[in-house]
């Protein structure tokens, strides 16, 4: 009804209703764009780690200079880490999931590949128990098959066995059964996959250009020192873990006092501090979306209390004429919407254009087509939120405006 | 006539209160926002060593099989144990370091004092002088010491006085990982920033409190941290002659001639150690000064690139904001404009008017953008990334800031003014 008549009214605004449409447009290229940021981070913070977390805690210790008895002292520890009440399971270990070290090598079902597939290397005895994985095929290493750290560090393929993740499996041999298949890790002989295990992350984010790679992880059958990992990973039962976390030094140091203890966290902590920044930025990007779209309709407001201004004795002609308050209420509403659907269409492109630029730059993903009309109807929403104070002033102009002259 | 112009833009902006707090507000978000990114940008996109930048130089040489060799590779950020040990006995450089990251158990051996762990780097004598390092007492150890091994440390001053209680500790032993090692010099607080010569043990981390002959460090089997890159399988990869990459190695050159030479020595050892069937790859030698290797190693994290972008966005929006507003406010004025113009105020009195009155409000959003930064810095500080305590604001940045919003208003109020000066006196006279 009213289109073509605000069409031609804008027309005589060009450069005010060009303004509005060009920070509407910016709005919401940019909006959709960090919404887009925003639930990728978000999602990235949930990354599963397959292991059983408000149940195990990481206790951290080093000794002083080198030891000859480490793998005697490491099996006091054990013993006596597991007697504390609440204990389930210890493991001596190499690295945790989302930890700040990574042991990684090259897997591959030929000899001296070059294109060998990145995985996570654990090393150490029971993680299976100890971390509360879930066996989807083969078995858990048998106690022959585990091998002392210098031992295996001396000469690799002595190595007879290995679990690896079904990520890493179904990366390697697609369709095929991984059980009883040959891998080769670097060394002269390859080692035999006894085992699938669900899941379980490595402590880093994997290759980016390889989508799942961070689930892509091996457990070696290796009886680690604690001067070789540095890392007991401990079970309990989560009732039990402020009174473990308050006797453990003192424990361990009863069995060997002369040793740096670094730090004991539990799962939770080690997440929290691995997605830091995430969060980080995500929360920024939440504020400035937030930012824009107030500015956004605080610009509406503006142009909008100002066109009503500027068009007082045209609404009250128009009311004079047999206008109801109802038609020039609806008639800011429609012009805002106009607007708004002009500067939309234009944002899409904008957004698709940044999320273009920031692929070939910064390793973002492609935005979901999902997300762009979520920033549609943003704008919309908002946009007709911020006219209508100003149209409802309009209404409220009293047709004997019309009769005077200012 | 400015002072009339300032009396004018007051009246007319204490007219609409709302509205000059909204576009104040909008400018000084934009440029709060704008100058706290950049700010982080520019300190972490720092020279780390400013007055010798240009002299010192990364070494890298390429010592992989041929194996997975794909043409146009760069070679290996670090060099294997072999290769720096033997780059640094030839000195062929002014001045030369061999050295890894290392971490160390120091046992102050007093009963109020447990065990800690401090970060450390085992290096050559070189290192002190190439890298400007401060000492407040004692001197750095020889190249004589370097050859025997010699059980000495420099120390930061820091851990000087958790020891001793001062800085006063040359002569002193200090129990480096179960070993007794005499104290011959104290550096003062010193952390170039970026940790430009080992970017593995992150790019702004924490700086080194022991340093420890490399001859030394490998007869103690002093610990190492970083990264590891090994193409052959070996039992000790930081043994002599194992496979693997660890080792940084730096040197200090002046003019390009040198450098020259240097790169001509370095293709010329890489082509000796093909003969020998060493190396298998074809020679790659890359010396890159400290800019270029910050540069190639990407130190400014993309998140903060990604956040100035955004920043700049924001900035951008906010500036339409302003324009949008500015115009309608002094379209609104057209009546007033026109009674100036038909007594006589020229296109360009009035132009200059309504300029000054986008500037009033660019330098009031300038200055609480200002403070905006300072808060928004202040968050970054406590913000859990490695480089938080460095955003600060300096002077040239203080001076950017300004210029920025300055810049920005006036910008704002260009087309604006432009506009409104194009009143025509007659009709705005008429129609009222």
């Amino acid at each position: 009804m009213h289109f073509f008549h605000i069409l031609s009214t804008l027309r005589r605004h060009k450069t005010a209703a060009a303004l509005i449409i060009i920070e509407i447009a910016l709005t919401c290229g940019i909006v959709s764009n960090a919404v887009f940021l925003i639930s990728d981070r978000l999602a990235r913070t949930d990354r599963p780690s397959g292991v059983v977390e408000d149940e195990l805690v990481d206790v951290r210790l080093t000794g002083i200079g080198t030891k000859s008895d480490a793998a005697a002292v490491t099996a006091q520890d054990l013993v006596a880490l597991r007697a504390l009440p609440g204990v389930k399971a210890v493991s001596s270990i190499n690295m945790v999931p989302f930890g700040n070290s990574s042991w990684n090598t090259d897997g591959s079902r030929l000899k001296d590949d070059p294109n060998g597939v990145s995985v996570g290397q654990y090393m150490g005895q029971g993680i299976i128990e100890t971390f509360g994985l879930r066996l989807v095929a083969g078995r858990d290493f048998q106690p022959g098959e585990y091998v002392e750290f210098a031992a295996a560090q001396a000469n690799p393929s002595i190595l007879s066995s290995v679990i690896i993740t079904q990520a890493y499996a179904t990366r390697l041999f697609h369709d095929e059964n991984p059980l009883g298949k040959q891998l080769y890790l670097g060394g002269k002989e390859p080692q035999i996959i006894v085992g699938v295990i669900e899941q379980l992350t490595r402590p880093t984010d994997g290759d980016v250009a390889e989508p799942g790679s961070a689930g892509f992880a091996m457990i070696l059958p290796i009886v680690l020192p604690f001067t070789g990992g540095g890392h007991y990973a401990v079970r309990l039962d989560p009732g039990q873990r402020d009174h473990f976390l308050a006797t453990v030094d003192a424990t361990l140091a009863k069995v060997d006092p002369s040793r740096i203890m670094l730090e004991h966290k539990t799962f939770g902590a080690i997440r929290e501090g691995y997605f830091k920044q995430d969060r980080a930025m995500a929360y920024l990007l939440i504020g400035v979306s937030l930012a824009l779209l107030l500015i956004t309709a605080l610009g509406v407001v503006g142009l909008a209390s100002f066109w009503v201004q500027q068009r007082t004795r045209q609404i009250g002609i128009r009311r004079a004429l047999g206008a109801t308050r109802g038609n020039i209420l609806r008639y800011f509403q429609l012009e805002n919407f106009i607007l708004a659907t002009i500067g939309i269409a234009l944002g899409m492109v904008l957004a698709y254009g940044i999320n273009l630029w920031l692929m070939s730059k910064y390793a973002v993903p492609r935005l979901p087509a999902e997300v762009l009309p979520i920033g549609a109807v943003l704008l919309w929403v908002i946009g007709q939120i911020a006219v209508l104070g100003p149209a409802m002033r309009a209404a409220t102009i009293p047709p004997a405006i019309a009769t005077r002259s200012v | 006539m400015l002072a009339y112009y300032l009396d004018l833009a007051r009246r007319s902006l204490a007219r609409n209160v709302g509205l000059t707090i909204l576009m104040i507000l909008a400018i000084a978000f934009g440029v709060g926002a704008s100058m706290t990114t950049m700010t982080v940008l520019h300190v972490l996109a720092q020279d780390p060593i400013p007055q010798k930048s240009h002299d010192l130089y990364n070494v890298q040489l390429e010592p992989r099989r041929m194996l997975g060799y794909q043409a146009g590779q760069e070679p290996p950020d670090q060099l294997t144990r072999l290769d720096a040990e033997t780059l640094v006995r030839a000195g062929k450089a002014e001045h030369q370091a061999i050295m890894t990251g290392g971490q160390a158990a120091i046992e102050p051996g007093r009963t109020d004092l447990p065990p800690f762990f401090v970060d450390g780097r085992w290096t050559s004598a070189d290192f002190f002088k190439m890298f400007d390092a401060p000492f407040v007492a004692g001197t750095a150890w020889s190249e004589d010491d370097d050859l025997h091994a010699a059980r000495v440390a420099v120390i930061a001053r820091e851990l000087a006085d958790k020891v001793f209680g001062s800085i006063d500790a040359i002569g002193k032993t200090i129990r480096v990982e179960g070993t007794d090692l005499r104290v011959i010099g104290v550096l003062d607080a010193w952390r170039p920033q970026p940790h430009f010569w080992d970017l593995n043990t992150g790019s702004f981390g924490k700086a080194e409190l022991v340093f420890v002959p490399w001859s030394t460090s490998r007869e103690l089997k002093l610990g190492h941290i970083g990264s590891v890159d090994c193409w052959a399988e070996s039992s000790d990869s930081l043994a002599l002659g194992a496979s693997c990459v660890w080792v940084q190695f730096w040197v200090e050159l002046h003019g390009a001639e040198r450098v020259e030479a240097y790169r001509a020595y370095l293709e010329h050892y890489s082509d000796e150690q093909h003969r020998v069937g060493r190396y298998e790859r074809p020679v790659n030698v890359k010396l890159r000064d400290v800019m270029e290797w910050l540069q190639y190693r990407k130190v400014v994290p993309s998140d903060v690139r990604l956040q100035t972008w955004i920043a700049l966005g924001f900035l951008l929006v906010c500036l339409i904001n302003t324009v949008g507003l500015l115009l309608t406010k002094f379209l609104r004025r057209s009546s007033e404009i026109g009674v100036r113009r038909a007594l006589g105020a020229s296109k360009r009195a009035i132009f200059v008017q309504l300029l000054v009155e986008a500037g009033a409000i660019g330098l009031i959003g300038g200055v609480l953008g200002l403070g905006l930064a300072w808060l928004g810095l202040f968050a970054v500080r406590h913000q859990p990334t490695s480089y938080a305590e460095l955003a600060q604001l300096d002077l040239p940045m203080l001076a950017a800031t300004f210029g920025l919003a300055m810049l920005t208003s006036l910008f704002a109020g260009l087309l604006p003014a432009w506009r409104g000066c194009q009143v025509t006196p007659a009709i705005q006279l008429k129609s009222h």
